[in-house]
């Protein structure tokens, strides 16, 4: 894709910390604005997610892709979110995360190890997905974006040391 | 042009009112503050904080004197060639624990050094009792060859009574 990528917002900006609305209207210009978005993603310090709140569009769209990490993960492709609402949560995690919208900071967060969680696909088909580790830590930094909520308000102490179970 | 960065150390007896009392002092003189590690060590509250605009380190002593003395502490100024915004991330986590006895920190820092391992952050405790101390180390760093070298490197250890957990750590960026 040769546009050029979406401005990131970067805290304090207040729209970071915005509940975003619900997708109502599945079109070609919410593909577009998706695909758009990934091209921002990928052009970024290696990021595996991305939310639509970040580039100012207050709506709950959330990129997921744990297929980037640096190692290998348990994941379900590449995923565009669209209304995504966790359904179930089990254990805990502690990991480090760090942010688009926060650049040169990151801190350790604790996060349920596994998730399931039901959305919609880009077309606005009802999709369900099971996650764990790294790609469920992942889902739950974005979909904390869509809620106003940055991986700041969820610090724990850096020493923190919880075990997975 | 700004003013370079010092290095504040400051160790004590820990009491209640230290952070407050050094930080008000420097924030009435427009201070302002880079980095800061602090924590309690032993009885003791150490600093480790990076200020600049108040002045040079003999001024800084100065102006911190009467908050010293009423506290009892050690003060030390340096000038220093930091910056912010340089922060790196951890790739691996190594985790030590075994009884306490001399040469733990030189020994594994030595082999996780061979093993291409640089340390970003380490804290230590002795734990226990009185007559039978644990000891326990946390280090997160960066690993230039991958996790592997590390636990091989470590892997001889085990021999020694010690037990050694290296753990791969990543980022999560979204």
């Amino acid at each position: 894709m040769s546009v050029e990528p979406l401005p990131i917002l970067t805290y304090p900006d207040e729209r970071l910390k915005t509940v975003c609305e619900p997708v109502e209207q599945f079109d070609p210009e919410l593909r577009e604005f998706a695909e758009h978005l990934q091209h921002t993603a990928d052009l970024g310090p290696s990021a595996v997610g991305i939310a639509a709140p970040q580039v100012g569009r207050m709506q709950r769209l959330c990129l997921v892709d744990a297929t980037r990490a640096k190692r290998p993960v348990d994941n379900n492709g590449p995923l565009v979110l669209v209304n995504p609402a966790i359904t179930n949560w089990k254990g805990f995690a502690v990991g480090r995360e760090g942010c688009l919208s926060i650049p040169d900071y990151t801190g350790k967060v604790i996060r349920a190890e596994t998730i399931e969680l039901t959305a919609q696909d880009i077309e606005g088909r009802t999709v369900t997905f099971k996650m764990k580790g790294f790609e469920a830590r992942i889902a739950q930094h974005e979909i904390d974006h869509l809620d106003g909520i940055l991986f700041l308000d969820r610090l724990v102490s850096r020493h923190a040391d919880l075990r997975e179970r | 042009m700004t003013q370079p960065w010092l290095l504040l150390t400051l160790v004590g007896a820990d009491r209640p009112g230290i952070v407050a009392h050094v930080t008000r002092v420097l924030f009435g003189v427009g201070a302002e503050l880079g980095e800061t590690a602090m924590m309690r060590l032993g009885n003791q509250f150490a600093i480790m904080m990076m200020v600049r605009g108040a002045g040079n380190p003999e001024e800084v002593a100065g102006l911190l004197e009467s908050t010293r003395a009423d506290f009892g502490l050690k003060l030390h100024v340096d000038e220093i060639d930091a910056a912010l915004h340089q922060h790196r991330e951890p790739d691996v986590s190594v985790i030590v624990h075994s009884a306490d006895r001399s040469g733990i920190v030189s020994e594994v820092t030595a082999a996780l050094l061979e093993a291409g391992m640089n340390i970003l952050d380490l804290r230590s405790d002795v734990g226990g009792s009185s007559d039978k101390p644990i000891y326990i180390m946390q280090i997160d760093g960066e690993s230039s060859q991958g996790i592997e070298p590390i636990e091989q490197c470590v892997a001889r250890f085990a021999d020694q009574g010690l037990t050694v957990r290296v753990t791969p750590l990543e980022t999560m960026r979204g």
